[in-house]
């Protein structure tokens, strides 16, 4: 076991686990933050989205001791009540059918457009095709990431 | 009005404090956050709650809680159900939050996702809770008012006497009404008056889900929880000889390692018992990293079986001896089986006229085969459970489509009384059949009893995907015969499955043919199944709708009219007796997407396909359309017709309706599951393919069909006919006919 110094959503957190273990678990487990989402642990549905120092990331396979000192954002830290445009966006398009896959899609859409404010559909699609939703609310989560475009 | 007779019993004067029942409202614990709607901005939580039915309770401030009775697997029931109470009890949808109920055969009917039936089975029992509430309100306001019941009208939580000009709020009479005795019978309101009911009303969960809030199974967390994984074996036709867990046992965080037994050899298996691998070995440790950990340093040594046997527990009570086959299948094999099998006639099933005839003088014989593979549900939210098992009761807590049942399974396998079995039902990350079958909760219940800790079990995607109750194998052969002037004189298919057919006989185009052979056939194997989104209709949609567009094509008429034609003939002059559907309604459909599609206008220049189909009561029929974007066929716009009767939520509507065209081209697409010695050849998202956003149609449209009929379903009814709409727009786009799921393979070869 080893203590990480960890900065989350512009917190400081200390935790005492193998350096081997997934953010994701690190977030979950020891943190109790269950809003990043376990969905096949193997960076192939998107789920698990965070960011570090901005850039979207799969925590199942960020392992805690390649953080660093990078800071972490995930879907808490976003906003108090959900008031970052893009979660404005998901509720006026009222995107989720189950909702598991979304606090991952969010992340995504948040991180491409800190990058790219005006994506085109290409660019969308692109930048969203690592993050599966099961129920296929892919046509509202697009009209949504337009709606935060536009806000 | 329609006079409605309460069913509930008198239940004695109730109420709840904040810190009993309102308690769960502030969220302090986890199942709080679980169970609970958002509560709406700037409303104030009452000091007390007053229990008016099983169904609601009203705050001495006006808020009304409605308890949603059915699990929510994103069909949206959290809403849409206490939507018609709310509407009855005619209150404003803004002072209302809802609370997902735990539980209780006794308040609640039928608390299962299921079969596209929660709206259709509880809508009248939904709206009597309302309405007699209501009534209940208006008698107490009444009766302090000293004025008759008759003369008391409510409007959106406000209580009016007009002749006394007298006026409270729903909250000033909470705890009067609480004692009312229930009315015996209850008026219901006209459905022109409805103003929540066909109002777009928000996902109550949607800030929890877009805020990332614990809502669901595997965010269920209580102080002191172990957390456990299982290890099942690798292949069908396997099970457990030995383990040796010496290694593991001493690695950080891991509590034990025992070997578990899913149910004893006397229990006569329910239907959900469904269970692939009932031997099993279980990982308990402090964290689920140290679990998964300690799971891959496992030595387990598996060993074919020869057969398996167990007694199963059908509906009606009777039980009947199964034996599972033993053997280590591979798709090859199953494929050379299928084509055996359907090469000798089979199980007449339905025989219309005389079709053998018919086929002989045909000037013309069609014959096309359908097939598709194995498919794993695969919701995003692994399975999961948690369990707290005491000496002599136990609560389990997660995501389970048919709680009411595993409860049962859970109670006879801990050798406890039903009643000391609590299950509280979490947000599902999906399900689509998966979660019927809930083994996982018995596993959990035996791990958290051995332990004497509360235990929550945690699939990883491989165990889940390689656990089983798989969408069944189809085949399926279709054959028509025409005559010398190009009409159609007999119809038959011979539908066949591994373990089980497709086949719905009494489906059209069953009742619009005077010769019409249906047989059904299926192959043993050990690979268990389960039901899937439209189970069966997932299958029969695809093949019967893509035939029937071949068969329009050689007959040179439009695919939609020769729809038609056939309807009006089930409609006018039906053949046999038992047909399942309405031909007016299904026609109503095909006229619809025709109209909106602007298939008669606009359709020059288009790769089109339309299919059509009926199945948990409700009717779909869609146009999709195909663009060529670089030599490959594209999705561009995909148009709906649906009748499910009375729309509740016409937005969630949508939105399930869009869901189930994109599953329906994801799965005719890209799914399919294969197995070599047993083994599933695909165990994650990166084998086994999922549709994902590039894939996605550019644009879906819904109609429904206005009418006054109660609704239906609609979870599963679009998912199916997609299929075949796609199957015939590729044809269009492409020359090629598409009969062999996955589409991206189109083929059956051995």
């Amino acid at each position: 076991m080893t203590i990480f110094n960890l900065k989350i959503n512009k917190k400081e957190y200390q935790v005492d686990v193998d350096p081997s273990t997934p953010v994701l678990w690190v977030l979950r487990d020891h943190l109790d933050l269950m809003g990043t989402k376990f969905g096949c642990g193997m960076a192939q549905c998107g789920a698990c989205t965070i960011h570090l120092d901005g850039k979207a990331v799969r925590s199942c396979i960020t392992f805690v001791d390649s953080v660093g000192d990078k800071e972490i954002t995930t879907i808490e830290g976003l906003s108090e009540n959900g008031e970052h445009p893009v979660q404005k966006a998901w509720l006026e398009h009222d995107v989720p059918q189950c909702g598991y896959c979304q606090s991952g899609q969010i992340m995504s859409a948040v991180a491409l457009l800190n990058e790219n404010p005006n994506p085109s559909d290409e660019e969308i699609e692109t930048a969203m095709n690592g993050n599966i939703c099961r129920c296929g609310t892919y046509t509202r989560i697009k009209a949504a990431i337009k709606t935060a475009v536009n806000s | 009005m329609t006079l409605v007779k309460t069913t509930y019993n008198r239940r004695s004067f109730f109420k709840t404090s904040l810190a009993a029942g309102g308690g769960l409202l502030i969220g302090f614990n986890w199942l709080a956050s679980a169970c609970t709607s958002d509560t709406p901005k700037g409303l104030v939580i009452p000091d007390e709650w007053f229990d008016v039915n099983a169904y609601l309770k009203i705050g001495e401030n006006g808020l009304v809680t409605i308890l949603s009775p059915n699990p929510e697997i994103g069909q949206n029931v959290k809403t849409s159900m206490p939507m018609i109470v709310a509407e009855e009890l005619n209150v404003d949808w803004k002072n209302v939050i809802v609370e997902q109920a735990p539980l209780n055969t006794k308040k609640y009917t039928r608390q299962l996702a299921g079969g596209s039936d929660s709206i259709r089975t509880t809508w009248t029992a939904l709206r009597t809770a309302g309405a007699s509430a209501c009534y209940m309100l208006k008698k107490a306001a009444a009766d302090a008012w000293s004025v008759p019941v008759e003369e008391v009208t409510t409007e959106l939580g406000v209580i009016h006497h007009k002749g006394s000009g007298k006026k409270a709020g729903y909250g000033e009479f909470a705890s009067a009404a609480a004692a009312v005795p229930v009315p015996e019978e209850v008026e219901l309101k006209d459905l022109k008056d409805f103003r929540i009911v066909g109002n777009s009303q928000k996902n109550v969960d949607g800030l929890g889900i877009v805020t990332g809030k614990p809502l669901f199974g595997l965010d269920y967390k209580v102080d002191g929880m172990l957390t456990a994984m299982i290890v099942h074996p690798p292949a069908f036709g396997m099970t457990l000889k030995s383990f040796d867990a010496s290694d593991v046992k001493t690695m950080p965080g891991i509590k034990d390692v025992f070997a578990l037994k899913v149910y004893n050899d006397d229990y006569a298996r329910q239907w959900c018992d469904t269970s692939s691998f009932t031997e099993l070995v279980a990982i308990v440790g402090n964290s689920t990293w140290e679990v998964m950990t300690a799971k891959l340093m496992l030595t387990v040594e598996w060993e074919p079986f020869t057969e398996q046997k167990f007694s199963a527990a059908g509906w009606g009570g009777n039980t009947q001896d199964v034996t599972v086959p033993g053997g280590l299948e591979s798709t090859t094999e199953h494929k050379k089986k299928m084509i055996a099998e359907a090469a000798k006639s089979a199980r007449v099933v339905r025989k219309d006229g005389n079709p053998e005839e018919a086929f002989k003088k045909a000037a013309k014989v069609i014959e096309r085969t359908y097939t598709a593979p194995f498919l794993a549900h695969s919701p995003m939210e692994p399975m999961n459970f948690f369990a707290d098992v005491k000496e002599d009761s136990a609560v389990l807590v997660g995501p389970i489509q048919s709680p009411e049942y595993m409860a049962k399974t859970v109670a006879d396998r801990l050798g406890f009384p039903l009643e000391k079995v609590e299950v509280q039902m979490t947000r599902m990350g999906g399900g689509f059949g998966r979660r019927l079958y809930g083994h996982f909760m018995v596993e959990v219940a035996l791990i958290s009893q051995k332990m004497k800790a509360p235990v929550k079990l945690v699939y990883s995607r491989e165990d889940e995907m390689t656990a089983g109750i798989y969408r069944p194998m189809y085949h399926a052969i279709y054959r028509a015969a025409l005559d010398a002037d190009n009409k159609l004189t007999a119809f038959h298919v011979k539908m066949g499955g591994i373990p089980e057919s497709a086949l719905h006989a009494n489906r059209f185009p069953a009742g619009a043919l005077d010769n019409y052979l249906a047989e059904s056939w299926s192959v043993e194997s050990n690979i268990s199944v389960g039901a899937m989104r439209a189970p069966a209709s997932n299958f029969n949609a695809a093949a019967e709708q893509s035939f029937l567009d071949e068969l329009a094509e050689e007959m040179g008429v439009d695919p939609i009219q020769f729809r038609l034609d056939l309807l009006k003939r089930a409609q006018e002059n039906p053949v046999g007796e038992n047909n399942d559907y309405d031909a007016a309604r299904y026609a109503g459909v095909l006229e619809l997407v025709r109209e909106k599609s602007g298939w008669d206008t606009d359709s020059q220049g288009k790769h089109r396909g339309v299919s059509a189909y009926f199945c948990h009561r409700s009717y779909v029929a869609q146009v999709l359309d195909i663009v060529m974007e670089n030599g490959e066929p594209k999705v561009d716009h995909v148009y709906n017709a649906v009748d499910c009767g009375i729309v509740v939520n016409p937005d969630a509507a949508v939105n399930m309706t869009e869901g189930s065209v994109v599953d329906g081209i994801g799965t005719a697409m890209y799914g399919e599951l294969t197995f070599n010695n047993g083994e599933p050849e695909q165990n994650n998202f990166d084998g086994y393919r999922l549709i994902r956003h590039a894939e996605a149609p550019r644009k879906i449209d819904v109609a429904f069909v206005e009418n006054e009929i109660h609704p239906t379903g609609l979870g599963e009814p679009p998912y199916p006919p997609v299929m075949a709409a796609l199957a015939n727009a590729l044809y269009k786009a492409t020359g090629t006919r598409y009969y062999h799921q996955p589409f991206i393979k189109n083929t059956f070869e051995v």
